[in-house]
């Protein structure tokens, strides 16, 4: 507790293991990762990437039994790696808590929305229920959810997706956690409803000066709602930086083929999109070197044998390459994509 | 919740009205002359007509179901064949004695049910998860009137704990609430208590393992829940199809297992229908078998009834 500089996230070294199939799992190898104050951060990734394991580690979601976690996580000072017992579910919606992807699948069918929000602030808050429910109905209105003292009395399945989303988000915020992680909140939802969550999720941010990690495999939401984003690929992050920087001039091979396989207005009908060649390796049976490499056109032997260190290629901007001096872009070339 | 217990009430009407004609219609299906096992095999053919049109059996079958289902709906099911006594009486007595040992059974099953079933979802793929599951698949595979011979033996021979058949000392069949009684129905009920206890462990360990698996439980992680929490959670979910299942049970066990009562002399509706069917006493059979369909009937509405209540989904569906 040094004073003003303490991040509200950092992670160190973190690395994941699933050990419950026949071959371990390295779901995240080696990341780093930290968040100030009031920062959003995007983690950027396609399926399977570790991203959304990078985000329930913080959490500590994952089975002990079946799941080996090293490295060091601290939430606001908190040493995550070390909870135990009651200390941890402590932590859990009041340290840190959590957005989840589908709400219809993340809410207990059986109970009103308004029962599952009471339940998480009862279990952190020593108040009334009563003042509980308040406090629910306080959240129901910021989230802007119409006429929302009938809303708090209904399940999940009787509202819209979006509407469930809102609570969700109401629930995650209920508690005023330190840290806000969203677990791709608007993949599930239809495009129209997901520009509205993106709004709202950017305002309550404003607003309340949330610290958020914010995962998603779409670039554009990222742009949206980010300070900075970082790209994970195979577990880890191959480059991380300001989202000026990251989408105008890209160091990493991955990040430069992501952001060219976007879809563009302009594009000639019966073109074909841009893909990136090859899939994502096999996490139970990653190469020595740069997991990257087997796709990439930049790759040179360096790259297989040792996974590239991260490299400095700006103010705060990083990449995981050994051929940054490559792709950097002549300055003033037409940009490849536009940001 | 009130409409939803009316209009499923409402839906019952139609099924027994067919419960009703399928009862009758069996008993007439049935090859066998109804009056073969009143009458002595050389009585004319006078003594013959005269007791058809007594018993009504020279009428068209329409008009038999009529006067049948218009007695029954005022409590009057007719004469036993055999006995002479009020049909109505007779299946009264013999629900009472077999509601008190299905009963049990259900609980007693729905409780060690319920309980292995919980043990082995939360423990999925461990040791007592495989002890839990051999229960389950013992209950519903064994024979259970070897079973109760087996209980006979060893807590009514060899222990001298209980006594091994009958619903009172001496064969009495006036029940009454007192240990002399009640240690009559433990043998029966436990032998009873097996299938529904194999069938609910096997339900709710599913039940249970496909819950936890889904993403809400996380989500409860993710809010701070301790195990506990979560714990009460999985039970509100896992309720309304393990209750339903238990009213399904009961509802088996109510119309008596004909094995297990003889076995232990039972004098429930097990018994009184397996006497109906081989002394041909119609009356007694279509009576016996329509009180039971409708106490099935009746009893899935009542589960019906409490799933909605517990699971709001189900109202809409």
């Amino acid at each position: 507790m040094t004073g003003v500089a303490e991040p509200v996230l950092d992670i160190r070294n973190l690395r994941v293991t699933f050990t419950g199939g026949a071959k371990p799992v390295n779901a995240v190898d080696g990341v780093d990762l930290s968040i100030e104050r009031g920062e959003v951060v995007a983690l950027l990734g396609e399926s399977g990437s570790g991203k959304s394991v990078t985000l329930r580690s913080i959490l500590r979601l994952h089975p002990a039994k079946r799941t080996r976690m090293e490295g060091a996580i601290h939430v606001a000072g908190t040493n995550v790696m070390a909870l135990e017992g009651g200390a941890l579910t402590d932590f859990r919606g009041k340290g840190a808590s959590m957005i989840f992807q589908e709400p219809m699948l993340a809410l207990d069918p059986v109970y009103t929305l308004g029962e599952q929000i009471i339940e998480a602030i009862l279990r952190h808050e020593n108040i009334s229920t009563s003042e509980a429910r308040r406090r629910a109905l306080d959240w129901f209105e910021r989230v802007r959810i119409p006429s929302p003292e009938r809303r708090l009395d209904t399940y999940p399945h009787e509202m819209s997706g979006g509407m469930r989303q809102r609570a969700m988000i109401a629930l995650a915020l209920a508690c005023n956690p330190k840290l806000l992680l969203a677990d791709e909140p608007t993949t599930a939802l239809d495009a129209t409803v997901q520009v509205q969550i993106l709004l709202l999720l950017r305002d309550l941010q404003r607003e309340l000066g949330l610290s958020m990690l914010f995962v998603t495999h779409d670039i554009g939401v990222a742009v949206e709602v980010a300070d900075r984003i970082a790209v994970m690929y195979a577990g880890r992050i191959v480059e991380i930086g300001s989202v000026r920087d990251v989408i105008r001039s890209p160091r990493h091979p991955y990040t430069l083929g992501l952001l060219s396989t976007r879809p563009h207005g302009g594009r000639l009908s019966g073109n074909r999109l841009p893909t990136i060649p090859g899939s994502p390796p096999d996490l139970a049976n990653l190469p020595p070197g740069c997991a990257f490499a087997m796709r990439c056109a930049l790759a040179a032997d360096a790259c297989r044998i040792a996974a590239p260190e991260a490299v400095e290629v700006g103010p705060g901007h990083q990449a995981r390459c050994v051929r940054t001096a490559e792709t950097a872009r002549p300055a003033g070339a037409p940009a490849g994509v536009s940001a | 919740m009130f409409t939803y217990a009316a209009k499923r009430v409402l839906m019952t009407m139609p099924i027994m009205i067919g419960v009703s004609l399928v009862c009758f219609a069996l008993v007439h299906l049935a090859p066998g002359d109804p009056l073969i096992s009143v009458l002595p095999p050389d009585a004319s053919q006078a003594i013959k007509d005269q007791l058809m049109v007594l018993y009504g059996f020279d009428r068209p079958y329409y008009e038999q179901f009529l006067r049948w289902l218009v007695r029954a709906v005022q409590g009057d099911l007719g004469t036993s064949i055999r006995t002479g006594r009020p049909v109505a009486a007779e299946i009264f007595k013999a629900v009472g004695n077999t509601l008190m040992i299905a009963t049990l059974a259900t609980f007693i099953g729905f409780v060690l049910g319920t309980f292995f079933g919980f043990v082995a979802g939360y423990f999925r793929g461990s040791w007592l998860d495989k002890l839990a599951s051999a229960a389950a698949v013992f209950g519903v595979s064994v024979p259970h009137y070897w079973l109760g011979m087996i209980l006979v033996i060893v807590f009514a021979v060899q222990l001298g704990w209980l006594p091994p058949t009958g619903a009172g000392p001496g064969g009495s069949e006036d029940w009454r609430w007192n240990w002399v009684h009640v240690q009559h129905l433990i043998l029966p009920a436990v032998t009873m208590s097996v299938i529904p206890m194999g069938i609910i462990a096997r339900t709710v360990r599913a039940l249970v393992a496909e819950i936890l698996s889904q993403e809400f439980i996380a989500g409860l992680r993710a809010k701070g829940l301790p195990e506990l929490g979560v714990f009460r959670h999985v039970v509100k979910n896992v309720a309304p199809t393990s209750l339903a299942v238990m009213g399904i049970q009961l509802g088996y066990l109510l119309g008596g297992s004909i094995l297990i009562e003889t076995v232990f002399a039972w004098p429930g509706t097990g018994l009184l229908l397996n006497d109906a069917i081989f002394q041909r006493d119609l009356p007694l059979l279509q009576g016996t078998i329509l009180v039971l369909a409708l106490f099935f009937v009746a009893l899935n509405l009542v589960v019906d009834v409490f799933q909605s209540a517990l699971d709001p989904r189900i109202q809409r569906a």
